[in-house]
């Protein structure tokens, strides 16, 4: 219910903001519906949408997975982490910007360097939250496992991957967001389709409308996915931590 | 001392350990075990009492493969499965109670497992998860995974400390009733010298760290001990054991006539 009013004051902050900046700087909401139902109607807006999406969902999956691996690895093996862990410190610091551009240099203006640029931002992120999860390992655990003999198979999935889902899911839900912030400037820069290829037409026209238009689209898509998707899986990973006695 | 025993037996856990040491921090290494020497025939259970840190955990974690790290044998020659139960239920709190029990014994029959529960009383537990448990159904659901994997090597680490005693009474009464419907080799470390002598065939007494072998002493059948005059014995004689030996008296074993 105050969900519902906080978004009603936005939507009427909105309005009343668009009615005193003026249409052209700020365009009201019903506007911005229009856009939407004309992008919509010529196809632009699944093209673009999907194209965006589609690079979301590689870079994501991408530095999950290698982040995941890289970070067992660097919180289980010593020498691994104290190899790695420059590296890291570098990749962490280094400006998205700064890996983009390089990624488009030394790769030219390829989807490949495209995703990689996003994936290797979303990266050192995911390694450092999966390397705490790895090093929090309830080592009584381990030596149960070990003790009664579980294959390693079984260990990885019964023992280790419960414990580090809480890190796995903070890093997944920290990655989305900032992998599809990511992914419209590496649009911006150097694709020809995609919602950020889309904003900066729209900036060059300085048509306010369809940037909104655009930007709130993909929101809603992206909250979808967390609403349907993310959170159902949070909720059925930690059914055993809310139900006590 | 265990070299009593008549060569040749077939079958048992022999058990050479001369030293086990930690290092310090300040560089110098602190011995835990010093020539541990004894052998448990197959299907026997031994108890090991001694004063609280004097290594009895890790004796038992050498015996279970959990530390190389020490200088001496560990020959079980019926190989085969470890069951173990910690200090603690060491259960997975993500998987519920079948599951934990299920993911250790992946073999054992819908019928084993139903006994097991049965006797434990865990069956109105089996689809709770272990944050849903209290203690003492925690520790029986340990109880339960250790006998599910029909181990040829059981072993026990205190594994009612912590429970009142009532409750204790009544799980060492269901132990005792799981190690004879199936006898298999059992080490226990307790300090409750009751416990010890209700359960086990042998009893060990450990001395305070390094941890020695001092006394061994053994126990006639479970069903004769109960009788009561036998328990005054075997308790007056480790009394006069851990005093002779230097040993500071465990609390139970100094109350004396505690049942």
């Amino acid at each position: 219910m105050l969900r519902l009013l906080s978004i009603a004051i936005l939507l009427g902050a909105w309005y009343a903001g668009s009615l005193m900046a003026g249409e052209r700087m700020l365009p009201g909401p019903a506007a911005v519906l229009a856009a939407i139902v004309e992008e919509a109607r010529s196809g632009a807006l699944a093209l673009h949408l999907s194209a965006t999406l589609a690079r979301v969902a590689l870079a994501f999956s991408l530095a999950m997975a290698l982040g995941t691996a890289l970070g067992l690895l660097m919180g289980r093996v010593k020498i691994a982490d104290k190899l790695g862990d420059p590296w890291l410190v570098v990749l962490l610091n280094l400006p998205a910007l700064v890996i983009i551009i390089l990624a488009y240099v030394w790769g030219g203006l390829t989807e490949a360097a495209a995703i990689a640029a996003v994936a290797v931002n979303k990266l050192p992120n995911t390694i450092v939250t999966v390397r705490e999860g790895a090093r929090a390992l309830d080592p009584a655990l381990d030596e149960m496992a070990r003790v009664f003999a579980m294959p390693a198979g079984k260990a990885i999935r019964h023992v280790v991957m419960p414990q580090i889902a809480p890190y796995f899911a903070a890093a997944a839900r920290s990655g989305l967001s900032l992998v599809w912030k990511i992914v419209l400037v590496v649009e911006l820069l150097g694709r020809p389709n995609g919602v950020g290829f889309e904003m900066g037409v729209a900036f060059q026209l300085f048509d306010v409308t369809r940037i909104i238009a655009y930007a709130l689209v993909f929101v809603v898509v992206m909250l979808t996915i967390e609403t349907v998707l993310v959170q159902p899986l949070e909720r059925r990973a930690s059914r055993w931590r809310n139900r006590t006695a | 001392m265990s070299d009593a025993r008549p060569a040749g037996e077939t079958g048992r856990l022999d058990v050479r350990i001369a030293r086990k040491s930690f290092p310090k921090p300040s560089g110098d290494r602190l011995e835990v075990l010093r020539d541990i020497a004894f052998t448990v025939p197959r299907g026997r259970v031994a108890a090991f009492v001694g004063p609280s840190g004097c290594g009895k955990t890790t004796m038992l974690r050498i015996i279970a493969g959990l530390d190389r790290a020490y200088e001496g044998t560990i020959v079980q020659e019926f190989g085969g499965r470890i069951g173990m139960v910690f200090q603690e239920p060491r259960l997975l709190p993500w998987r519920t109670v079948e599951e934990n029990v299920r993911l250790v014994a992946p073999d054992a029959s819908e019928a084993t497992l139903a006994r097991l529960f049965e006797t434990l009383e865990l069956a109105p537990h089996r689809a709770h998860y272990p944050g849903q448990l209290s203690l003492g159904l925690a520790r029986r659901v340990a109880l339960a995974r250790a006998f599910a994997v029909e181990a040829s090597l059981l072993i026990l680490d205190e594994p009612f400390v912590s429970l009142d005693d009532a409750l204790a009474a009544r799980l060492r009464g269901e132990l005792a009733k799981l190690i004879g419907s199936r006898p298999v080799t059992t080490l226990l470390v307790t300090h409750d010298v009751e416990e010890a002598i209700g359960l086990a065939d042998r009893l060990f007494l450990l001395s305070a760290g390094p941890a020695r072998i001092v006394a061994e002493l053994p126990i006639e059948r479970r069903d004769d001990v109960s009788a009561g005059s036998r328990v005054a014995a075997i308790k007056a004689e480790v009394a006069r054991l851990t005093s002779a030996a230097g040993v500071p008296a465990t609390e139970r074993s100094a109350a004396g006539g505690r049942s």
